[in-house]
Order: structure tokens, then C-alpha cells, then sequence
């Protein structure tokens, strides 16, 4: 037996009995810009591929959610810090190997660029509108006359803040539970998930809805492998990530876990889209929803959880 | 240079000194320190074997705290010495997380602060604060390049360990057991 105790007593806030230094807002954070990218991923790929008139909702109109999903986010990422009026000083320099830096920076040039897109149909869904001034007039007429090169912009910068939300929490090799390489196609996978969820809610066209439901299938299918794939790597690792996965077998998340994200989150939503697309009249909320719901817990609990998973003690 | 301490196990007693003297040297806030004892009871009756080990910053020499820090306030000062820069800081908390040990908690005022080696001693030429109060004389000090420092010539006759090093930090403080 093995028994280890603070002397000199230790109880940091946040830091004793166990790491809680990340709370509610980087979850949020993480999930919003999934989300925001998983929207702006099919949008910009469905206008390269010339698809606008078939696919009108994935490629006009649920990206209007993306600037409010990505100005949230950022608002979140604020709340987070505790040296706030300092906050500029992230945008001061550029360190690639701080994913927290690049990330910020990411999210710096998606967030202008998704407005742009947004304020280039904002006149097919109000016919009334009026810029005002003429010379937001001509850039919008340039945005429309660019939008294939900004849809392509939009495409890259949309894959890499859907794996950086990741890769943020697989930099930090001290979290065994964070520390593999599969969370940034795994949280990528969910990103692009939740986006389709929130498309086909969005939708009106049973066309686009059925489309993106055999789109969100796939990604339910693949998120799932990831996951199986997740646990294995950490059952062939090292003693401090076989705790980590045991927390989720066993441990204290695991109804968490495996109820809420995989079985309500995932295999749920993926019975009903399969109902739905034999026929079945079930409202496409309810699937949505749940992707939705399990996609917030899965970042809320691997936050959660991997701030409890160490090295010592 | 390359600045490092070498703590005896066998001579530490867990009084504890390092901890207070670091608290006043440092004006830590209370209900915070910067370096902590541990007691590590290890076997069964009656065969135990206790391990003292005053813990504290590493300063690795590969640290993923400088490394995630996304506005480079955590940064390597001469010698290896890890220091933060409070009005760079944001208080983001990555290098909390970062740290395998630790050993970085976030200030009343927002920013993040650790151990600094007493880097503002060490410039003077002084040893740090919790070296220079031990009372059993368990801590060594110095630069490990030079042959005749207190901390090199610890280390050569003795048998050491460092914390967690398959966390790939590449950690300088170093446990003479
Ligand atoms: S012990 Fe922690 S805070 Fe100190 S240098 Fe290493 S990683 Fe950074
Ligand atoms: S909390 Fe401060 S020192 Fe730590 S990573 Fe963030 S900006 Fe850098």
C-alpha cells in the first residue's frame, strides 16, 4: 500500500483536492465553435460544390448562427480568464506551439469572415434591407462576387477550429485522460455532428433534411469507432491512462458518460434518423436536440474528467 | 548555466520550515503556497517505508507550461529559471493544467504565480529562501554545469530520482534517496 499526504498542509483553491481550474466556460467554448465550425464546414463545402439551390438552409441560413455561436464562444473564453484587462496581450503575439494562441488567432479570422458570408444573403431573407451606405453596398456585391474563394477560406479555417477544440485539451500532456492524439478528430467528428444536427432543425426542405440526416448518420458511425477507439488506446498505455479510461468504466463518469453521450447523444438520435429516413413520422427536433445535448455533455465531462486525471499522488 | 536543487529524503524531517519561509520571502497569499511537503508511507506493517520530500517547481527543462502559455508570459529567465510575467498574463489557466505537478495556482489578483527559484535572491548571489532555512541542511543549490556547485556535488555520490519523469518534462529538482 501506498499512502501519500500533504505535511505541510495544502489546499490551493482550485488546485486541492483536485485540479477544477477550467469550469463551465471552456466546455461552452468548445462546444459553441464545433458547432460553429460543423455549420461553416457544409455551408462552404456545399457552395464550392455548386449545391445552393438544393441545400438553401445549410448553405444561407444556419450560418447566421455561426458569428452568434463564435461571438459567444469568445465571450466565454473571456469569462474564463482571471486576468481579464489583460485579455489583448493574447492578441499580441502569435506562439504555434500554444494551441490556446493559434486557436484565438483562429477564431480572430473566422468570426469576420463567417459576418461576411452571413451579410451577403442577409438581403434574400429580408428583401427590404438597406445597407445604408453605399460603400457597404459594393462589398457586398464583392462578396458575392468572391464567394467561392471565400467558401474554400472558410472550408480549411472551419476543419482546423473543429480539431483545435482538440487539440487544446490533447496539448496538455499532464492530463493523461486528454493526452492522445484521437481528440482532435474525435472533437472534430462531433463538431461537424452537432453542425448537422443544427441544419436539419433549421430546415424546411425534407430533401436537405433527409440528406443531412444520412450525413449525420455517418458521423454518429464514425464519432462511435473514435470513441471504442479512444478507450483502447488508453487500456494499452501506461498505468496513468488506464485510471483515466477507468473513470469511464467503472469510475465516477461513467453513467455519465456512456447515458448521456453515447447512448442518448449518439446510438439515440441515430435509431430515430434511421426510423425517420424508413418512413416513420418522428419531428426532427428530437434527434436534433439530442445530438445537440450529447455534444455539450461529451465536452462538459471530458473537461470535467481529465482535470481530475494526474501523474502523482 | 543551468540552476537545479538536489533535496535529501533521508535527512528531510516534514517541519516544514521551506514552506513558511517561502510564504514570508515571497509575500505568498494566505491559504497559498509555492512549495508543500509530502509524506509518502509505502508498504505493509510492518515492513513501511517513509519518503519526506519537500516539492515544488520543477523548472523543467522541457516545460509544457512555456510551451502552452499562449501569450508567452511563462517564459525561461538565464539558467532555466521559470518565471511568469504578471501584466502579460491573462490568467487562461493553460499552464495550470499544463503542469504534471502542480505546481502553479492562480493569484487573488488574477495572474498566475509559482516558485521562481527566489530568482530575485539568486541574482544577488543568495541561495533561495527554503534552501537557506532548512534546518537539517536537506537542500542543495546551485548550477549544475559547475562541477563544485552544492547541487553537482550532491548528486555525485548519491542515488537520486526525479517526479514523474515519464511525463517527458525533463524536471530539475532531484530527490536523493
Ligand atoms: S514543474 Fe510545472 S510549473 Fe514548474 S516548470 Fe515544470 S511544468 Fe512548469
Ligand atoms: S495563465 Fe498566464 S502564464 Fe498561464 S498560460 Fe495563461 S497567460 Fe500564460
Amino acid at each position: 500500500m501506498k499512502e501519500e499526504i500533504f505535511v505541510s498542509g495544502r489546499n490551493i483553491p482550485n488546485i486541492d483536492p483536485f485540479l477544477h481550474i477550467w469550469h463551465w466556460q471552456i466546455p461552452l467554448y468548445l462546444f459553441l465553435g464545433g458547432l460553429a465550425a460543423g455549420i461553416m464546414f457544409f455551408a462552404s463545402l456545399y457552395t464550392i460544390l455548386g449545391k445552393e439551390k438544393e441545400m438553401p438552409t445549410t448553405v444561407k441560413w444556419a450560418v447566421f448562427l455561426v458569428p452568434a455561436a463564435l461571438v459567444l464562444g469568445l465571450f466565454a473564453l473571456f469569462l474564463d480568464l482571471k486576468h481579464q484587462w489583460y485579455f489583448w496581450r493574447l492578441y499580441l503575439t502569435v506562439r504555434f506551439e500554444s494551441p490556446m494562441s493559434w486557436g484565438a488567432w483562429v477564431l480572430m479570422l473566422i468570426t469576420p469572415l463567417s459576418m461576411m458570408w452571413v451579410s451577403s444573403y442577409i438581403k434574400e431573407l429580408y428583401p427590404k434591407w438597406d445597407w445604408k451606405f453605399e460603400i457597404l453596398n459594393k462589398f457586398e456585391k464583392l462578396i458575392i462576387e468572391y464567394r467561392k474563394s471565400l467558401a474554400w477560406a472558410l472550408l480549411i479555417l472551419s476543419v482546423i477550429l473543429g480539431i483545435y477544440t482538440g487539440i487544446l485539451l490533447s496539448a496538455f500532456n499532464a492530463r493523461p485522460l486528454w493526452n492522445t492524439a484521437i481528440l482532435g478528430p474525435l472533437f472534430l467528428v462531433s463538431g461537424l455532428s452537432t453542425g448537422a444536427a443544427a441544419i436539419m432543425w433549421m430546415s424546411k426542405s425534407h430533401i436537405e433534411r433527409s440528406f443531412m440526416s444520412k450525413v449525420d448518420l455517418i458521423l454518429i458511425g464514425i464519432e462511435l469507432f473514435f470513441i471504442i477507439h479512444l478507450f483502447m488506446g488508453f487500456m494499452a498505455s501506461t498505468a496513468v491512462q488506464i485510471n483515466a479510461a477507468e473513470l469511464f468504466m467503472g469510475g465516477q463518469f461513467t453513467v455519465s458518460f456512456w447515458v448521456f453521450v453515447v447512448i442518448l447523444g449518439l446510438v439515440f438520435p441515430a435509431i430515430l434518423e434511421i426510423l425517420e429516413l424508413r418512413g416513420y413520422k418522428i419531428p426532427v427536433a428530437i434527434p436534433a436536440l439530442l445530438i445537440l445535448f450529447g455534444g455539450l455533455m461529451f465536452r462538459f465531462i471530458m473537461v470535467e474528467a481529465g482535470q481530475i486525471t494526474r501523474y502523482l499522488y | 548555466m543551468r540552476y537545479a536543487m538536489a533535496i535529501d529524503t533521508k535527512k528531510c524531517v516534514g517541519c516544514s520550515d521551506c514552506v513558511v519561509a517561502c510564504q514570508t520571502e515571497n509575500n505568498v497569499p494566505h491559504g497559498y503556497c509555492r512549495d508543500w511537503v509530502v509524506e509518502v508511507m509505502d508498504g505493509t506493517y510492518p515492513n513501511l517505508e517513509l519518503e519526506i520530500r519537500s516539492e515544488r517547481c520543477n523548472h523543467c527543462d522541457n516545460s509544457p507550461c512555456v510551451r502552452c502559455c499562449p501569450t508567452g508570459a511563462s517564459h525561461y529567465e538565464a539558467g532555466g529559471i521559470v518565471t511568469v510575467t504578471a501584466n502579460e498574463c491573462i490568467g487562461c489557466g493553460a499552464c495550470i493544467e499544463s503542469c504534471p505537478y502542480d505546481a502553479r495556482y492562480s493569484h487573488p489578483d488574477g495572474y498566475v504565480d509559482k516558485c521562481t527559484f527566489c530568482l530575485h535572491r539568486v541574482e544577488k548571489g543568495e541561495k533561495p529562501a527554503c534552501v537557506s532555512v532548512c534546518p537539517t541542511n536537506c537542500m542543495y543549490f546551485g548550477d549544475l554545469e559547475d562541477p563544485d556547485s552544492d547541487v553537482s556535488q550532491a548528486l555525485q555520490n548519491r542515488k537520486y530520482k526525479t517526479l514523474a519523469p515519464e511525463a517527458g518534462t525533463k524536471p530539475q529538482i532531484y530527490y536523493l534517496i
